[in-house]
């Protein structure tokens, strides 16, 4: 009712202004306050959709797509490790993280302006989001501050005590995921292409941010921690694999939240990243598919899920600046390279990552926060301007050879503070609590040895 | 009286059950097991991990019958959970000594 009552005001004020009755300044303002606020409700509404799907992408979708992934004593436990991140993750937002993260500071860190969630309130911070409120700002980036951390426990998988895992997930958030979201999108980010960072690094829904640093991460946890026990001569099948097809297919729809998400309005931004998304997913699906059935003679449902999630990870900073066709194209190229990185790398190597965070995640996020540089295009995002405000081009394609090189700094960043953050981090806890369970503990699995329950009870 | 014990192919237990019903076998324990004998398992491939499957699930079915039974259940048996492939598996003939119906402590082949 009410907003029939203002649709009805809204238009006998608009005859009012267009007969010239009324010349005073007053309609033509209230009729601006109203397109604004009802340009204001649409935002909003597609935000807190994009909010709630990307939550979504933690648990249920990475809690059963890694739950399916690890054997069946281990279930549960790795379910918990990503659920406890909505928990933790939360309340560190709620009490600091947001300040740290998008207060001004400096180009490396935020400060203490928003401690406490202080002035985070309805009205919109026109700096970030004019169009939504400060705090539905403020959630949606929750959400990636949520998973981000949640990714990493694929490579740490089946091993890891749950006290060690609270405390990397509240360290690392803090040491390595804070900066990062502040260099990136952070006011006066080093490495914000929109708001003064010094070196603009294209990244439109976190492929540094969020897949570079969690998978890096996961390579030195991979490798400071070792080996499950018995890998790889004993096996170590997935127990479902229904569960982590589950898991993948909410992974892909959370992700048009996180992509078309964070274009932070429902307009035509939003639209083209979800195709850019969408498009991506559908050929790194189908390039992994084909580079196992060309292998091992057989395309599995493992591999093209495997293959749809490296695709959505490598079109994450592109989303917001390509085109379709070279989504289709950025999407080919990650199934094949995530699906070599998988299969022939990790077993050259010989590390135990053991759901393949870096692999899918830090491979997959590195192809392409590079190719973004490459195929962004002004059409879609006119990230860069002269003084005179004419569009300037921003990728590689479109004559601005040197965005690449802005990619590779922003790139090497990310990969330099995973590495030293995670490594420390994991040394300090190592004497403080040690990591591992015990080989007797990791024998009986994570779900009975460190929660006392089983995923599974058959006799009841 | 005589324990005819057979480990067949999971998918030919309905047949079997109908066959041994049609001669007028009314008792049976089936048990779901793994194993194999000269059939060798499969090979399974998750992101390039290659595991060799060695154990392939069966289902074990036990009875007891009257000892001059006994071959005819076999034959009945045998030809329901036929396919003439490797993998058919297999049926093992005990001697029962005794049988004993909990319910009344019936004793021998009236206890079946």
């Amino acid at each position: 009712m009410k907003r029939i009552l203002s649709i009805l005001s809204l238009s006998a004020l608009a005859t009012a202004h267009l007969l010239g009755q009324a010349a005073t300044p007053s309609p033509t303002a209230a009729l601006e306050a109203a397109i604004k606020s009802a340009q204001m409700n649409a935002d909003n509404a597609w935000m807190l959709v994009s909010c709630a799907l990307v939550l979504m992408m933690t648990a249920p979708g990475l809690a059963l797509f890694y739950g399916g992934l690890v054997r069946r004593k281990n279930v549960l436990g790795t379910m918990m490790q990503s659920f406890i991140l909505m928990v933790i993750g939360t309340v560190l937002w709620a009490l600091i993280g947001y300040s740290l993260s998008f207060g001004e500071g400096s180009p490396y860190i935020g400060d203490l302006r928003y401690l406490f969630l202080d002035k985070v309130g309805g009205d919109p911070n026109a700096t970030y989001a004019a169009t939504i409120p400060h705090q539905t700002f403020m959630l949606f980036q929750m959400m990636f501050a949520i998973i981000t951390p949640a990714l990493i426990t694929g490579a740490f998988a089946e091993r890891m005590k749950f006290s060690a895992m609270v405390l990397f997930t509240i360290l690392w958030t803090l040491l390595v995921y804070y900066p990062m979201a502040h260099m990136v999108w952070g006011n006066g980010g080093l490495l914000n292409a929109f708001l003064g960072g010094q070196i603009p690094c294209l990244d439109f829904a976190g492929g540094t941010v969020v897949h570079i640093t969690s998978g890096v991460s996961a390579l030195v946890c991979a490798l400071v921690m070792g080996k499950r026990k018995g890998y790889p001569s004993e096996p170590m099948k997935p127990h479902s694999l229904t569960l982590s097809f589950i898991g993948a297919a909410l992974l892909w729809v959370g992700w048009f939240g996180f992509n078309a998400g964070s274009a932070l309005s429902a307009g035509t931004l939003a639209t083209s990243a979800f195709t850019a998304t969408h498009f991506a997913a559908a050929t790194a699906a189908l390039g992994w598919i084909l580079a196992e059935w060309m292998q091992h003679g057989k395309p599995s449902i493992l591999g093209g899920i495997s293959g749809a999630v490296a695709g959505l990870v490598a079109i994450t900073p592109a989303s917001g600046f390509v085109k379709p066709m070279p989504a289709l194209i950025i999407g080919f190229l990650a199934g094949i390279f995530c699906y070599f990185m998988v299969v022939k790398v990790k077993s050259m190597m010989g590390y135990d990552d053991s759901l393949d965070a870096f692999g899918v995640h830090g491979a997959g996020g590195t192809l392409g926060a590079i190719l973004t540089g490459v195929f962004a295009v002004s059409e879609i995002n006119p990230a860069f301007k002269d003084a005179s405000g004419k569009i300037l081009p921003v990728g590689m394609l479109e004559g601005n050879g040197g965005q690449v090189m802005n990619q590779i700094i922003g790139v090497g960043i990310a990969w330099v503070l995973a590495i030293v953050g995670t490594f420390i981090i994991l040394k300090v806890i190592d004497a403080v609590v040690g990591l591992r369970v015990s080989p007797e503990e990791e024998t009986m699995g994570l779900d009975l040895s460190q929660h006392g329950e089983e995923g599974y009870s058959l006799e009841s | 009286m005589k324990k005819i014990e057979a480990v067949i192919q999971p998918f030919k237990l309905e047949e079997v059950k109908e066959a041994l019903k049609a001669i007028g076998i009314d008792g049976m324990t089936v048990t779901e097991v793994r194993g194999h004998g000269r059939q060798k398992g499969h090979k399974e491939v998750y992101r390039g991990q290659e595991y060799q499957v060695d154990l392939l699930p069966k289902v074990k079915i036990e009875m007891v019958v009257a000892s001059p039974r006994a071959e005819e259940v076999i034959s009945a048996l045998s030809a329901a959970a036929k396919t003439g492939k490797i993998g058919d598996g297999k049926i093992f003939v005990y001697e029962v000594s005794e049988a004993i119906r909990i319910r009344n402590d019936e004793r021998g082949e009236t206890a079946l």
